[in-house]
């Protein structure tokens, strides 16, 4: 994407910030062309809308019990009120405001596992892809190892040792998540480090960690922005199947794994204690994998020109 | 072909040697005495913990500890378990059957739609019924698979009663088991209803278990199948003439289906990690579940033999996929 704007616009000197705003448009344009991602972006942006404002907007406390409602259905099904707009669980409390504060945790889980694989994995990449060497061997083959064992399996071995709970099991699904970045990370500085700039601003004596992360690094992101968002939404469902399995998140977290957990007796009582907590995770995971596709052809320079 | 066979070997080796240590430290970076915690025994005697210590080989340095583990592993011996007290690997073999009928099924039905799905696509891009394939897809791509097991068993157990909510089989059959497989040993068997009621039993399982892969093999075959399309030779075989069907089945999806091959491989070890959800859903004796119910009842040496167990079959999964990748597609070997 780069290119293309300077050859451009090289007959004229162009600030950077100038060119900065050529390239988020250019970007807004090939993003907005696909319809899906745009939906996927404005129900994200709701979704963080419905996390930050969760104590204004949630109708009750997402633990109080309320003993003389438990399991009422929502407000359309027979028996339903208005009070509790999609019902009450086994111990009474209500599912819109407990899936209203679920937001908070699912997205916090997301953002978190994504900076930390992300930031390693980059740098663990870029160690990798620059050096070569014995270090590139041992870092590929420690990468290896990692994607040999099934993400979830390797996320529940990490939690024995760590411990049940929602900070275990971040650090675990990014630790599973983070050789994808390591991967593209490597791949990318190895296509990059023969360019001509690189050699040039070698030349001038740039230090080695300058060329990294200020020379190289820049021109590696679109990969990286890609692959973020499919992570972001990975986290969230490994996060979520963690809780169900009783390994994430402890009860009575209004996490929506968990909240599944403990609604799996009710199943074929209560439909409705097993159908939204799931339905939440499912809108959220829908709504990144949209954004990721629209990220992805917008970054995609070969799809450009198609 | 051969010394490309090596080439992957020298990659693997090291791999498996590392998941084996790993699979070593696991349980001496275990909060706790390991000693306790690989006999079983919460209080014991200084004189019974150094009596135990000897006895599992745990008062020797390290570095003999581990040969000695990896030399265990390479004959066979994965550990014994510390609940029931037999070798991990009998446990394994006892149950990796069932995990196989599961995710063969799941993959059987996640290549019958996905491809043909991904295909369709592809020939009419920007369709409706390409838009609505795709929509499907991804939906599936991003289920919660957990989820989607319950809200099966609410609507096809619970509402319609069409399938059963678990198990491998109806309690009324019992016959020996011959193959670990329900499906063939219902035959065998030759009891009326009992390779319906296996099929049946099957169900539910196998689509939730099959439903990320396939959205993942028909996305995968829509965009190699629309690059494949694009290419000269395609042209050439339409300007010939050549029936859209011919165009599209004999000359275009050879092609196309070579990237797929290695995403179906790459779909083994999304299939044993859903293994772990789904068959806990539908209690399925399989390894997926014997792992959790081990990670329940603190039964670490299970964990220890199956990690490495279940790394090791992808490992061969993905070698095999790597030697079929090369024997298709040529220019992969060099």
């Amino acid at each position: 994407m780069a290119d293309v704007t300077i050859t451009q616009k090289a007959a004229e000197p162009v600030s950077s910030a100038q060119m900065r705003r050529q390239m988020l448009k250019e970007f807004w344009f090939y993003f907005s062309e696909n319809r899906g991602a745009v939906i996927g972006l404005f129900v994200f942006l709701f979704l963080v809308l419905v996390a930050v404002l969760a104590p204004v907007i949630a109708p009750h406390s997402p633990f109080e019990q309320y003993r003389e409602a438990v399991l009422k259905p929502p407000v359309w099904a027979a028996g339903g009120s208005a009070t509790y707009l999609l019902g009450t669980d086994p111990v009474g409390r209500d599912i819109l405001s407990r899936l209203i504060y679920g937001a908070q945790y699912s997205l916090f889980v997301g953002l978190v596992v994504t900076t930390l694989s992300l930031i390693s994995g980059i740098v663990v990449g870029l160690l990798a892809g620059y050096y070569r060497g014995w270090l590139d061997t041992i870092i590929m083959r420690l990468m290896d190892m990692i994607l040999a064992v099934p993400s979830l399996l390797l996320a529940l071995v990490l939690v024995t040792i760590l411990g049940p709970g929602l900070n275990s099991a971040m650090i675990a699904i990014a630790v599973t998540l983070q050789p994808h970045f390591v991967r593209l990370t490597r791949a990318a500085v190895m296509a990059e480090k023969t360019r001509d700039y690189v050699t040039a601003a070698r030349i001038a004596g740039a230090s080695p960690f300058r060329l990294m992360f200020r020379t190289i690094l820049p021109n590696c992101t679109a990969p990286l922005i890609v692959q973020a968002t499919l992570s972001f939404s990975n986290a969230i469902l490994d996060a979520a199947a963690l809780g169900f399995l009783g390994m994430g998140a402890q009860p009575p977290t209004p996490e929506w794994g968990t909240m599944l957990a403990e609604a799996r007796e009710f199943i074929l009582r209560a439909w409705w204690v097993v159908t939204f907590p799931g339905l939440a995770i499912l809108i959220t995971v829908l709504a990144i994998n949209l954004m990721g596709d629209g990220l992805r052809d917008a970054l995609d320079p070969k799809l450009k020109r198609s | 072909m051969f010394g490309f066979l090596m080439r992957r070997l020298a990659v693997l080796i090291p791999t498996f040697i590392g998941v084996s240590i790993i699979a070593f430290s696991f349980i001496r970076l275990l909060p706790g005495d390991p000693v306790a915690l690989l006999s079983g025994e919460r209080v014991m005697s200084p004189e019974r913990h150094a009596q135990i210590s000897a006895q599992l080989g745990m008062d020797r340095p390290m570095v003999v500890q581990y040969f000695d583990y990896l030399g265990g592993v390479l004959t066979g011996d994965f550990g014994t378990s510390i609940v029931s007290k037999k070798p991990v690997l009998d446990q394994f073999l006892t149950l990796f059957p069932a995990t196989v009928e599961l995710s063969f099924c799941a993959i059987i039905i996640a290549i019958a739609l996905g491809i043909p799905a991904g295909v369709i696509a592809a020939m009419k891009r920007g369709s409706i019924f390409d838009q609505g394939l795709m929509g499907i897809a991804l939906v599936g791509y991003s289920m919660p698979i957990f989820w989607w097991g319950l809200l099966l068993i609410i609507l096809f157990s619970g509402t319609l009663q069409w399938f059963p909510v678990s198990g491998r089989i109806s309690l009324m059959f019992y016959f020996p088991q011959v193959t670990g497989f329900m499906l063939i040993d219902s035959l065998i068997s030759g009891q009326k209803g009992a390779f319906s009621s296996a099929l049946s039993h099957l169900a539910l399982p196998s689509i939730v278990l099959a439903t990320i892969p396939l959205a993942v093999i028909a996305r995968q075959t829509r965009s190699a199948m629309l690059e494949v399309l694009s290419e000269d030779y395609v042209r050439t075989a339409r300007a010939k003439g050549l029936s859209p069907f011919r165009v599209v089945g004999v000359h275009a999806l050879r092609n196309a289906m070579i990237p797929v091959i290695t995403t179906v491989g790459l779909q083994v070890g999304v299939m044993l990690a859903g293994a772990i959800l789904t068959e806990t859903i539908f209690s399925w004796p399989g390894i997926g579940k014997w792992i959790l119910d081990s990670v329940f009842r603190r039964d670490y040496a299970v964990i220890q033999g199956g990690l490495l167990l279940i790394a090791a079959i992808i490992m061969t999964v993905n070698l095999i996929v790597d030697l079929l990748y090369g024997l298709i597609n040529p220019r992969i070997r060099h």
